[in-house]
């Protein structure tokens, strides 16, 4: 809300000028419903732009309002929070990862009311180390609310996922919710690269563990799972609302970095005939989101690090995330949650450490036109 | 005879016509082969056979035209040749280049006093010198493969955790050096408070997200860092100064 290169005096100083007003508006904003919304949010906006606290572009009025009132929504829906791609160093407590993810921990725990569960997006190991996973492990077993575990390529290049599923069981699995259909998917499947060319174990997860290596074979869910996917959902009634939870984008974004999933089209073939279809993934570490025909995705946020947009493929409903500063080690950083509406459809939430939350809302993606300012608007400096 | 090789050939009599008068001012001037043959320690001049010799205005060039005496004219034929031949010879501008004319036609060159080879106007100079004029394939190659060792060394650091203490790879953030737009520095870079070059930046982030230690200008980590960097935006357009 403040100017970052304001002195405290000056921080203060505006602070006590502005408590009252600012405090009748929040309790407002706390007791507001859908008709008083609007003009309560755009008089705050209004004010915010006049006092040049916030650069009009960046101003997230939906999500305040979104923020102070939790539990408004009708009966059935529910929330979801998630951490993601944490690339967990097993190198002491005072590791810049260990402590972002204590961060992402406190903040989900911080939620009120609690989410029904947590997501893990996969990649808690950076290079799939017993050590690494045992250390994601003891610090999401901090986290209050249930976890479901998604597994990234991270942590299954060096023994093919023996530590991470005994840690925490199968790599893919279904479950239902309030109503939705939940497929967790292992997407991080790859070809065998490394049995001809006779790299150690070590050597495979490096190559994997490097975005940019294209020495290693792009992912895929493969025939096993696409099998198991297809009797799974065989079970479930077309108007049931599903959401997948995957690493991988499930569709074809940008080969080089594997933001890619190569029998992508087949995996949407089987959840074509279903109504409501929502996709939550890992490994890309932005803001990202597409929509095809039925599904709709979205990408989570890192702890770790952001990544750069890829060159091409950026899917036109995605509005970027300008560029991060590399000065400011949270900043592109965050977690977030996933409000589930009682339609199964999802509004998609960026809690962004560094800048002001994003929602992407499943009214958003339902509009026949993206956003404006989607897609690749050049290269973001 | 095509529109164009008719348009080319004209622009070349104008050149020609005006080599041949400087050559014939300076071959008397400078009382011919003699002063040739101190200056290029050709001893093919000290024959006393005919030919006579013809300058480009570089005074860099020169083509000695057998069966033609010093002071007799060229035939109009032969001295479109050499004009053609002088304008050809022209493309390599820092070289000095002796150019034989047979009386058969055939056509040698020899350039920094090596030994004549045959050449084929248009064609490469048969002995290519290590800097200047045009590269040959084998030199292209060698210049490409010592590139190459630096950029793939770049490459190989950028992606380890060798020049950081906490594990941490440039690749990580920086997937094929995207996000660091090396063609902007140098640049006012606002966290840094100054005008910072590419390197400032690299260092930087060696020191912070990589916790190691900051690598002096010319350490050949850097250079090849550097080099890995740049190879891969070749061909963006450079805008210095860009936000």
């Amino acid at each position: 809300m403040y100017r970052n290169n304001m002195t405290r005096k000056e921080i203060e100083r505006r602070f006590a000028e502005r408590r009252p007003e600012d405090e009748k508006l929040l309790r407002t904003l706390r007791n507001c419903d859908r008709r008083h919304f609007l003009r309560t949010s755009l008089r705050f906006a209004g004010m915010a732009a006049a006092a040049s606290l916030v650069p009009h572009q960046s101003f997230q009025l939906v999500n305040v309002a979104h923020a102070a009132i939790p539990g408004a929504s009708p009966d059935q829906a529910f929330r979801f929070a998630y951490i993601s791609d944490t690339h967990l160093y097993d190198r002491g407590l005072d590791h810049r990862f260990v402590t972002s993810v204590l961060k992402a921990v406190e903040d989900v725990n911080a939620l009120d009311p609690q989410p029904d569960f947590v997501l893990f997006g996969g990649d808690l190991a950076q290079l799939g180390r017993p050590g690494e996973l045992e250390l994601g492990r003891q610090l999401l077993g901090e986290v209050r609310a249930p976890l479901r575990m998604i597994v990234g390529e991270h942590d299954w290049y060096l023994d093919l996922g023996e530590k991470w599923r005994e840690f925490f069981g199968p790599d893919y699995y279904s479950f239902d919710h309030k109503g939705i259909h939940f497929v967790a998917l292992n997407s991080v499947v790859e070809k065998d690269f490394w049995t001809e060319k006779g790299y150690t174990p070590e050597e495979r997860m490096a190559i994997v563990a490097g975005l940019d290596d294209n020495r290693q074979s792009p992912f895929e869910v493969g025939a096993e799972q696409r099998d198991w996917l297809q009797k799974d959902l065989a079970q479930v009634e077309r108007k049931t609302p599903i959401i997948v939870f995957s690493h991988s984008p499930l569709y074809k974004l940008y080969k080089p970095w594997n933001f890619w999933t190569d029998d992508a089209d087949e995996v949407q073939a089987l959840l074509r005939p279903f109504k409501t279809v929502t996709v939550i993934h890992g490994h890309t570490h932005q803001l990202l989101t597409n929509r095809i025909r039925n599904i709709q995705f979205h990408g989570l946020l890192s702890t770790a690090w952001p990544w750069p947009y890829a060159p091409e493929g950026l899917p036109e409903y995605t509005v970027q995330m300008f560029r991060a500063d590399p000065f400011n080690a949270l900043d592109g950083c965050g977690d977030g949650a996933v409000d589930v509406l009682p339609n199964g459809r999802v509004d998609k939430h960026y809690n962004l450490w560094a800048r002001n939350p994003r929602t992407v809302t499943a009214k958003q993606l339902a509009k026949r036109r993206p956003p404006e300012g989607g897609g690749h608007q050049g290269p973001s400096y | 005879m095509t529109r164009r090789n008719r348009t080319t050939t004209l622009i070349l009599t104008f050149y020609c016509a005006g080599f041949l008068l400087a050559a014939i001012g300076l071959a008397v001037a400078a009382s011919g082969d003699d002063a040739v043959a101190r200056r290029s320690g050709d001893p093919a001049l000290h024959e006393a056979w005919a030919a006579r010799v013809v300058w480009a205005c570089d005074r860099r060039k020169l083509v000695i035209v057998e069966g033609v005496r010093p002071d007799e004219p060229i035939p109009p034929q032969r001295a479109q040749l050499v004009a053609d031949l002088l304008q050809d010879l022209m493309r390599y501008c820092n070289e000095e280049i002796t150019a034989r004319l047979g009386v058969d036609q055939r056509i040698t060159v020899s350039a920094r006093g090596l030994v004549h080879e045959d050449y084929l106007p248009g064609g490469p100079l048969p002995i290519v010198p290590a800097s200047y004029g045009e590269p040959t394939r084998r030199e292209r190659l060698i210049w490409a493969a010592a590139l190459e060792k630096l950029v793939t060394e770049g490459d190989r650091l950028f992606h380890s955790d060798e020049i950081g203490s906490n594990g941490i790879a440039c690749a990580m953030c920086h997937p094929h050096a995207s996000g660091t737009h090396p063609e902007t520095y140098p640049k006012f870079q606002t966290q840094l408070k100054k005008v910072a070059l590419l390197r400032d930046m690299v260092n930087w982030c060696i020191l912070n997200p990589l916790e190691g230690e900051e690598l002096a200008a010319d350490d050949p980590r850097m250079m090849a860092l550097e080099a890995y960097i740049l190879a891969q935006r070749n061909g963006k357009v450079i805008e210095v100064g860009k936000h």
